[in-house]
């Protein structure tokens, strides 16, 4: 099995206003289509470590490689168009562009990345909007649609150009109880069914106890996993 | 590598899902670059007009015969005197004509010179218009009235009549409009005029002339050449003073010292005869500059201040864009483009803007004794200005965008992340 991800001895200061060391020593692989959650309280550290794993925090030391290449010192244009390419993301708060319609924001990323044609792409987001069962709303204003909809355009959007790895900071902790299941369970078959590897930072016990492996963080270290 | 039309996408729903404040940005830039055109265009047509007023109707050099004290007595020959001071008390000028000696070959030699754009020649007298028993001082100028016309914008001047009634007729004159309305004589009417030597001779009035100077308008009057040389009693090359137009206002100072001393002639040109007018049109044009940049610089605070705004309440955009794989320099062409937008259109409407203004005020009655064929305010139309214009609106609006957008090229995503 081939790493998707891997991590070698990050570590991560926060420098102001006092020097405060938050990522103590973090290393831990993924494979290929693991869906892997790290659960922790809050302040010990897992958001910080999932924004420096996908490559949009570079103020760190250690290693960090992706699909089997290390990408510490990249540029910054390099890294972006690794996310673009590799890297799907969801937020807690759904981060959709409110000027824009569904369709257009779930295209936009493969737009940027400009492997196929505009009628491809679209053919594509409308795909990925029905596997999400929001089809019927593509053409909606992103500001128009419910909560639960917008994460699962979101997901959309980080499924666009076929990631190697899905990353979710806390993608349920804005959810009631329902939609929370709704979005567990696209994850859920994402791994499942068309292998996704996921990478999820939560701090819902039973959202992590559903992934195949948890890894839990306090204190800036990891304590077990 | 970046993809331009997802750039130009994001651009064009960036503007146009925010319209009015698209709009209001643009309109910025509208009231500024065509308040800009709209002032430029009159000061400079008033600028233009003033600086007519003088520059038209006067020669750039003016040579004539001066009666003057010799320079030079009989004794300075005496070399007896050499290491004295020498005393002449009652020192009275030299007995000499008034008219210029050689006229017409001089004329010939100056309208040859590659310098010169028209050589007018006059004859000036001093005249009495006869109005019945009563005498009237006056002054009379024989001219060439087409020649006048071309290179003095003569015609301004004439607020009846037609000049051209002068070609060739040597019995009409464009009277004065002081000594129309004392003799109480209109177009078509005939004077008598009585020259200093007695010899009067009956004209019929063709035309009114107004300077806008009532102490000419009183006196002077205008004859075909001949009329005048007849008035004299002098022949075909008797000319009192020749006017000269140049190329070049510029070189009439050096040019005016070539032909005194050449032909020991009066010559005075433009720049000694009307200095303090030179002085008062800088001091006019440096108004007008510090005006302009002073509105292109208000203007382009505004447009500043307006696209900061935009660019800061984009910043969760700016977020999601980084996350999704959008680099920095994409984000940036995203504000810039919409900056360099506002400022096209914008710039565009103010050209607009600025010929409708510059319209309006060319539609404007104003009307100046001093010139009388003046009936609207003045505009320059320059293409210049409006060139200038959208030149600004384009450099300004990239320049305000680009500092806000360089920063959102630079800003951190996971900086806006956590602040959420």
């Amino acid at each position: 099995m081939s790493k998707v991800l891997e991590a070698k001895n990050i570590q991560k200061h926060f420098r102001f206003p006092v020097d405060f060391h938050v990522l103590k020593d973090i290393s831990f692989s993924i494979e290929h289509g693991e869906f892997v959650s790290i659960m922790g309280k809050s302040g010990c550290g897992k958001s910080t470590l999932l924004y420096i794993l996908s490559t949009m925090d570079t103020d760190y030391e250690g290693e960090l490689y992706l699909d089997e290449k290390l990408i510490t010192n990249n540029t910054a244009n390099e890294l972006a168009r690794l996310r673009n390419e590799k890297i799907g993301f969801v937020f807690q708060f759904h981060y959709l562009l409110p000027e824009f319609t569904v369709l257009d924001n779930v295209m936009l990323p493969a737009r940027k990345l400009g492997r196929k044609s505009f009628d491809e792409i679209r053919e594509d987001a409308l795909e990925k909007l029905r596997l999400l069962d929001i089809y019927d709303q593509a053409h909606k204003k992103a500001t128009m649609i419910s909560g639960g909809q917008k994460q699962r355009v979101a997901i959309a959007r980080a499924l666009i150009n076929d990631p190697v790895i899905i990353m979710g900071d806390e993608p349920t902790g804005n959810l009631d109880s329902k939609n929370s299941d709704t979005v567990f369970n696209i994850f859920r078959d994402l791994s499942l069914e068309q292998k996704f590897s996921l990478l999820v930072v939560t701090h819902d016990q039973d959202f992590a106890d559903k992934t195949d492996r948890i890894i839990e963080m306090g204190d800036g270290r990891i304590i077990k996993q | 590598m970046t993809n331009y039309r997802v750039i130009f996408d994001i651009t064009r729903t960036h503007l146009l899902s925010r319209i009015k404040q698209s709009g209001v940005a643009a309109l910025g830039v509208t009231f500024g670059i065509g308040m800009f055109i709209t002032m430029i265009s009159f000061m400079t047509g008033l600028n233009g007009l003033l600086d007519g007023l003088i520059l038209n109707r006067t020669p750039h050099i003016h040579i004539y015969n001066e009666i003057e004290p010799s320079e030079s007595q009989p004794v300075d020959l005496l070399t007896d005197f050499d290491q004295s001071f020498t005393v002449v008390s009652s020192i009275k000028p030299k007995q000499s004509q008034v008219r210029i000696h050689n006229a017409l070959p001089l004329i010939s030699q100056l309208r040859k010179d590659e310098r010169v754009k028209g050589v007018t020649p006059q004859v000036n007298a001093n005249v009495f218009y006869l109005a019945g028993s009563i005498q009237l001082n006056g002054m009379i100028t024989g001219i060439h009235v087409l020649d006048e016309l071309e290179l003095f914008n003569f015609g301004d001047y004439i607020v009846e009549g037609d000049p051209k009634g002068l070609v060739k007729n040597n019995k009409g004159i464009l009277l004065g409009s002081g000594i129309a309305a004392k003799m109480s004589v209109r177009i078509g009417d005939r004077i008598q005029v009585k020259s200093v030597n007695g010899s009067i001779i009956p004209l019929k009035i063709v035309g009114i002339f107004q300077s806008g100077l009532a102490t000419v308008d009183n006196v002077q009057s205008y004859v075909n050449l001949k009329t005048a040389q007849q008035l004299q009693g002098g022949g075909n090359d008797y000319i009192s003073d020749i006017n000269v137009k140049l190329y070049d206002m510029e070189l009439a100072p050096k040019m005016s010292k070539e032909i005194s001393s050449q032909h020991k002639l009066t010559a005075i040109d433009i720049k000694t005869a009307n200095a303090q007018f030179d002085t008062g049109s800088s001091a006019r044009n440096l108004i007008t500059y510090v005006v302009s940049i002073t509105l292109l610089t208000v203007a382009g605070f505004g447009i500043y201040n307006i696209l900061n705004m935009l660019i800061y309440e984009k910043m969760n955009d700016i977020a999601i864009l980084k996350a999704t794989g959008f680099s920095g320099n994409d984000v940036k062409l995203i504000f810039m483009s919409q900056a360099i937008l506002i400022g096209l259109v914008g710039g565009i409407m103010g050209l607009l803007l600025g010929l409708t203004g510059s319209f309006i005020i060319d539609n404007i009655p104003y009307n100046t004794p001093s010139l009388p064929t003046i009936t609207t305010y003045p505009i320059t139309y320059n293409y210049r200005y409006y060139l200038i214009g959208i030149t600004f609106a384009l450099v300004s609006t990239f320049l305000a965008g680009y500092l806000p957008a360089k920063k959102a090229e630079k800003i951190d995503p996971v900086d806006i992340i956590r602040g959420q």
